[in-house]
């Protein structure tokens, strides 16, 4: 049931996501319409006197201002959600597998990509390749990639 | 105390889509290891919503045995519950499973009781109750995409930064015959330089942290209290600005969890007046639950050596001495 409802409500939060989506892109283009609006009315005012002239440039102003505001709304709202959606998805890094041969005058070492069913101390079928002898997995470990910070105190 | 909502609304977001790929992880693993033969789905959800009611502490006296039979029975519970949910699983595999859908029910916790603290936040419009909140989520958030991270490493049976100790242990028994000790534990008698060395860890493979104090408790009885000394090698909480990895050393019983090992090992170790160091591995909560990271496996044998060292300062020829490797031993044969 509680799975149900989970599903349910993240088809209907999805569906919220999509129409908001798609308001800020028609803010969007509203917002180029009415830039695209103050560039007409501002070089038809180049070419009136007057008072029709102070309409034209008041009207390009008031269409600039606004398709402005909405430009940078809906691009930051865009933003945002592209960076949430970045922010949601988890890196797993990659786990390595040392494999030593067992014998004591072989020094074969090989590292592979973890195996599912590899522990420390398993005793693999595979034979050394120089000497014929005995691996065994000798180490599992993940290497972190990103750079701690670091302060100077 | 917008933005403040927001900021926890984006973290709550985030946790929900955690707890949510933590459940499916999950359910995934059962089914590819298990092979039920029904949906474990509706099981899984009712495993993830499992507490465990601690003992009334008015009256203190004997609550640590207490503690400890409700953390047998709730172990031996949940380990049937997996049993019922994958079937075709051998013993390893169950503990695994076990300590995934531990790590997943971490992470439903987690989600729940941060998504009670803004509704209540939301509802009261107190703006302290956002503000404590906000304050801790860094916290919260860290501790989540550990056991994120966790999930992974235990559905495929990888070591976690907190096998760290077991697989010192590991390296120090490894060749020697081993025997089981109570509970979920194994030991194996090393010679070292006229000495004898007890070397104890929890049995892998399988994800299991045993319970070492038992397996001390019956040692040191075995020996009739006869043990000179016990070293106790643990994965260490590192401190921001320590670097990962690190070895340290110390007195005292290095051990985790809800208190109920250290109190019996504690408590041998007055009634002997047996000696008890420490050395650890320094990690963050992070790298403790997440597979175990490179630096902490490059800190074994610098590790090994110190306690080698312990062992030739503070112990004489002909001594006997407990080596404990204190963590979970996923990932870690012997």
């Amino acid at each position: 049931m509680a799975t149900k409802n989970e599903s349910q409500s993240s088809a209907q939060s999805k569906k919220i996501s999509n129409y908001i989506t798609m308001i800020v892109l028609i803010v969007l283009a509203l917002s180029i319409a009415a830039l695209i609006l103050a560039i007409g009315n501002y070089t038809t005012g180049l070419s009136e006197t007057g008072a029709t002239q102070a309409g034209s440039f008041l009207s390009a102003g008031v269409f600039a201002v606004i398709g402005l505001i909405a430009l940078v709304m809906s691009v930051f709202t865009l933003y945002q959600s592209r960076r949430q959606t970045a922010e949601m998805k988890i890196e797993i890094p990659k786990v390595m597998t040392t494999i030593q041969c067992t014998s004591k005058n072989c020094d074969s070492k090989t590292i592979r990509e973890f195996q599912r069913g590899d522990f420390v101390f398993k005793e693999l079928d595979i034979p050394c390749q120089k000497c014929s002898g005995r691996q065994m997995v000798t180490a599992i470990y993940k290497e972190v990639k990103e750079k701690e910070k670091t302060y100077n105190v | 105390m917008y933005v403040m909502i927001r900021e926890v609304e984006n973290s709550l977001h985030k946790l929900k889509y955690i707890k949510e790929e933590g459940r499916k992880t999950a359910i995934e693993a059962i089914k590819e290891i298990g092979k039920p033969a029904a949906d474990p789905s509706a099981r899984v959800d009712r495993y993830l919503e499992y507490f465990t009611i601690g003992p009334q502490s008015m009256d203190p006296a004997g609550i640590v045995n207490k503690l400890d039979h409700i953390l047998d029975v709730r172990d031996q519970r949940l380990k049937d519950e997996v049993k019922l949910m994958a079937p075709a699983c051998d013993e390893v595999q169950i503990n695994n499973l076990e300590n995934t859908l531990e790590a997943a029910m971490a992470l439903n916790f987690i989600y729940k009781v941060v998504r009670h603290y803004y509704i209540q936040g939301k509802k009261t419009l107190s703006l302290y109750v956002i503000m404590q909140l906000q304050m801790i989520l860094p916290m919260v958030m860290k501790e989540a995409e550990a056991y994120s991270s966790a999930l992974k490493a235990f559905a495929y049976g990888q070591p976690i930064g907190d096998g760290v100790g077991p697989l010192i242990a590991a390296k120090l028994m490894h060749g020697y015959e081993i025997r089981k000790v109570p509970k979920d534990c194994v030991v194996a008698t090393v010679p070292f330089e006229g000495r004898t060395l007890l070397v104890l860890k929890a049995e892998g493979p399988g994800g299991n942290v045993g319970k070492p104090g038992d397996a001390v408790e019956t040692v040191i009885e075995e020996n009739q209290g006869k043990i000179a000394n016990v070293i106790m090698i643990d994965a260490g909480l590192k401190l921001e600005g320590e670097k990962v990895g690190e070895v340290a050393e110390g007195i005292g019983a290095a051990i985790g969890g809800p208190g109920v090992d250290q109190y019996k090992i504690e408590e041998k170790l007055t009634k002997y007046k047996i000696q008890i160091n420490a050395v650890i591995i320094k990690e963050d909560i992070g790298d403790a639950v997440s597979p175990m990271r490179k630096e902490i496996n490059d800190a074994v044998d610098p590790a090994i050596e110190r306690v080698k060292s312990v062992i030739l300062e503070r112990t004489k020829q002909g001594d006997t001495v407990i080596v404990v490797g204190v963590g979970n031993s996923i990932g870690v044969g012997q």
